[in-house]
């Protein structure tokens, strides 16, 4: 676990020592106090009881392996098996306790509402964990916040939204290095206080040091969504117990279209800084292309994962967090959408708007990264790392051994 | 008129839908279930066992056809039909990739069921994840399927099915698979099968049943008052020993208790019955439910120490738990004086060798009676646990006899549209005893075969206008 430790650790140098105190999940301390599970979580740990002893679902993916290692289910065995679930919803129209059974086993569910709980409880500074309550609220705030920044100071520059055509150069609206340096700051605070999260997160359910062997398993089963496969390569469950690829495939539109426009503005600025080329760049230059293929990434994946979400069965996952799920997928639709519109019209005096617009979403963005569903990427990486660790230590239980 | 009425929602009815529909028949499922209970009993399964000459897929080596029957021959101790038992087993060496093409996904043994990794192909999910795959697949094929639609009588001339009765409503069909269990759920029916014994007491009073509670039988009396050629004693079934706590229907796998050779049990009165010890697991636990059910109160208790936890399946219910053995005796209201006497002997009667819970070892008791044979080890170490068990159904051997052709018979004569499949016919393989995942075996096989033999039948009928001039 080199990599995500180090990172880690540099984001704690980074963040102040008084900071720190602010956290409230203090379980996790070396004070030994373990404080009670929430009703939430209590539930996970007597679903995996239940689990425990059938294993039936143990083939779609790794929570069962992970759960039957362990005979109990302690706060952080909870946190890390919440985190490693996908909400695939194999196991729910599979479950023969599943409600009406008596037993009432949901364990997607179940784990959805402990996950929602750990980004909060984990979250830095703590007190925005509280963001996580009302996320739609968060989401549409931070929105107007962004929007009505940029479109302010849009006209401050310029006296008006609308301007003389100006070849698409959006460094006579706003100057190269303002932007960096908004969004530097904005994006660097966002980062660290991930990084802390997940520090935090990883220190309560580390399992040891990680191997290349496990390193490179788990990177593969993060960017491959692998338990978003069924375990049988068919897919997950959406409105009812078909399988199908859908999520898996507009989830991988919606992440490599986030990194192919990730990736163009990096270009964009090693371009700017190293080679002294500036903005605006042809249609056919790198940047450009990188962001209309990420753009385009980003309209089809988050529109079908809209879809999906709205057609989901109620049963599978938490209805309580669909207005987070709906409002980043939203935020995303808006970001390629602007962004492209701000392409194809750059060159007319609607630019100035567009590009407040454009800004303002990304800037919505970027403020809620840390409080918002954004989080779920970084911490089930952290927890698919840690099964990867974990499956190659020796199991201390011997079930069944005859 | 619809060509095959398939009645029943579990395996053997889906298998024998789809196979029917196949051939080209028009087909009705009628489930008595509402849709959240359907599937029957296989909503509860996890694996099928499967005869193969060489490593298939998800099985390991082989496991030929003999040795399964021979494998059959001993839990049934002969009360079984060679015919009817080679005939599903050689089914069992192909209907694989039949499962899989309508959706049954199949994945390598799960843990603590490892010795199963040569014989049972295991289903991902269970059985639930592949009663889901044949109702899609039936409902993609076009097979009408109606829930909460339970037959209580059927029409018959002279051996021949003419319509099914859902209270006033009259369904008519060329030909008829039954394929809806044994009467497991019915415990009026049980506690007159079992009967009263020597101690006044109704055994089945204390009865869990660990599958549907849907499996009523209804149709079973039917035919048996309609005369239909019957096998099987009605007090044989499926029972295995279950957690004492179970809800009364669908328990399922978790309240299996899997500690028993690990440590003693006792009865009521505190005193051991039988050897915990005899042979593996897995291989004796179909018959602890009948020991249980022999004991008085039909209660029994899984008594085991410290060095037994981690060593067993975790079961669903924590165990009674105490640091001494006395205490667990209070806590678990058996006479202290007698509990401590049977502990102390058993105790005193181990002669540890090398504990090794995957072989049969070499701990054994001397001097005592019953004897624990294998993985005796003093009950010394605290905290000490004990688990409560009664007898758990799965399901019921009393069922119609039967032909290769799945046929239903009347004095030795078969029908000529009627049909039976899956737990109202195992009885004609499974005289008593049990080897895991055989039951889905027969009702694969037999349900296919049914499915088929239905289909012809109502095509025939359809070509000939049988059925119109009977009508």
């Amino acid at each position: 676990m080199k990599q995500l430790e180090a990172l880690t650790r540099e984001a704690e140098a980074l963040a102040s020592p008084g900071a720190m105190k602010e956290q409230t999940v203090r379980w996790m301390g070396k004070e030994g106090a373990v404080p009670a599970l929430t009703a939430n979580e209590a539930e996970v740990g007597r679903m995996m009881e239940i689990c425990n002893a059938c294993r039936y679902c143990e083939g779609f993916c790794a929570v069962f392996p992970a759960m039957s290692r362990r005979l109990e289910f302690n706060k952080a065995d909870i946190h890390y098996l919440a985190n490693l679930c996908h909400n695939c919803g194999a196991c729910l129209p599979a479950c023969q306790y599943a409600p009406p059974h008596e037993f009432g086993v949901n364990v997607p569910q179940a784990m959805a509402k402990v996950r929602v709980q750990t980004y909060a409880d984990y979250a830095w500074p703590a007190a925005l964990g509280k963001l996580y309550q009302h996320n739609g609220l968060t989401l549409s705030l931070s929105t107007a916040a962004g929007l009505a920044l940029f479109l302010v100071l849009t006209v401050m520059m310029t006296g008006s939204l609308f301007h003389e055509p100006l070849q698409g150069n959006f460094y006579a609206i706003f100057p190269h290095n303002t932007l960096a340096l908004i969004f530097g700051v904005v994006f660097g605070l966002a980062i660290l206080a991930l990084g802390i999260g997940v520090t935090r997160f990883w220190r309560n359910v580390s399992p040891g040091e990680a191997s290349g062997v496990a390193i490179a398993e788990a990177t593969t089963n993060a960017l491959g969504l692998k338990y978003l496969d069924g375990g049988h390569g068919k897919g997950c469950n959406d409105e009812d117990d078909r399988f199908t690829l859908r999520r898996r495939r507009y989830h991988h539109f919606t992440f490599y279209g986030f990194m192919l426009c990730f990736a163009a503005t990096s270009v964009a600025t090693l371009y700017h800084y190293l080679l002294d080329l500036h903005a605006p760049y042809p249609f056919f230059s790198l940047p450009v292309l990188l962001g209309t293929a990420g753009g385009i990434g980003l309209i089809i994946g988050p529109a079908g994962l809209l879809w999906l979400n709205l057609r989901r069965n109620p049963e599978q996952g938490d209805v309580a967090q669909r207005p987070m799920d709906r409002g980043f997928i939203s935020l995303l639709l808006l970001i390629s959408i602007t962004g492209l519109l701000l392409l194809a019209l750059r060159d007319t005096s609607a630019m100035g708007l567009l590009l407040a617009v454009h800004l303002g979403v990304v800037m919505a963005l970027f403020l809620t990264l840390p409080y918002g569903k954004f989080a779920h990427g970084i911490y089930r990486s952290a927890a698919l790392l840690k099964w990867s660790i974990e499956k190659r230590q020796p199991t201390k239980l011997k079930l069944g051994a005859d | 008129m619809i060509d095959v009425l398939v009645i029943g929602g579990g395996n053997a009815a889906l298998c024998a839908a789809l196979m029917a529909r196949e051939a080209g028949a028009s087909v009705l499922l009628l489930e008595s279930a509402p849709p959240e209970w359907r599937g029957g009993n296989s909503q509860h399964t996890r694996n099928l066992r499967c005869m193969h000459d060489e490593p298939q897929d998800v099985l390991l080596e082989a496991y030929p056809e003999e040795e399964f029957w021979q494998d059959l021959l001993k839990v049934t101790g002969g009360i079984t039909n060679e015919h009817l038992a080679r005939t599903a087993i050689r089914h069992s060496a192909t209907c694989r990739t039949w499962m899989r093409k309508h959706g049954v996904n199949f994945q390598p043994p799960l843990s603590g069921t490892l010795h199963l990794a040569r014989t049972n192909a295991f289903f991902m999910g269970g059985g639930k994840a592949l009663v889901n795959a044949y109702f899609r697949s039936a409902q993609d094929l076009g097979v009408e399927v109606r829930y909460n639609s339970p037959v209580d009588a059927l029409e018959l001339d002279n051996g021949k099915f003419v319509a099914a009765r859902i209270g006033n409503e009259r369904i008519e069909a060329r030909s008829c698979v039954l394929a809806c269990g044994g009467f497991e759920s019915n415990l009026a029916w049980m506690r007159e099968a079992w009967g009263q014994n020597e101690r006044g007491e109704w055994p089945a009073d204390n009865f869990l049943i660990r599958g549907t509670r849907y499996n009523m039988g209804v149709l079973l009396k039917f035919m048996i008052d309609a005369g239909a050629d019957i096998i099987g004693d009605p007090s044989q079934s499926h029972c295995v020993a279950i957690d004492a706590r179970a809800p009364l229907y669908d328990g399922g796998i978790c309240t299996r208790i899997d500690c028993v050779s690990l440590g003693v049990v006792v009865n009521r009165d505190a005193k051991r019955f039988y050897d915990e010890g005899e042979d593996f697991w897995p291989k004796r636990y179909a018959i602890w439910g009948r020991l249980t059910a022999m004991q008085p109160g039909q209660i029994a208790y899984s008594i085991i120490d410290a060095k037994a936890v981690g060593r067993f399946m975790p079961p669903v219910f924590p165990g009674t738990k105490a640091d001494t053995l006395p205490e667990l005796a209070r806590l678990l209201g058996l006479d202290e004086a007698e509990f401590m006497r049977t502990i102390d002997s058993y105790n005193a009667a181990c002669k540890i060798g090398t504990f090794d819970h995957t072989t049969l070892d070499d701990c054994h008791t001397e001097g005592i009676t019953p004897a624990k044979t294998h993985w005796a080890r003093p009950i010394d170490t605290g905290p000490f646990y004990g688990y409560p068990v009664r007898p758990g159904i799965t399901f019921t051997y009393l069922g119609l006899k039967v032909d290769d052709k799945a046929t239903v018979h009347f004095d030795g004569k078969p029908s000529e549209n009627l049909f039976v499949a899956g737990e109202m016919m195992a009885g004609n393989v499974l005289g008593k005893g049990y080897t895991a995942g055989v039951g889905m075996t027969i009702g694969t096989a037999f349900g296919r075969i049914a499915g088929e033999s239905a289909a012809a039948a109502a095509i025939q009928r359809r070509d000939s206008g049988v059925a119109r001039e009977a009508a």
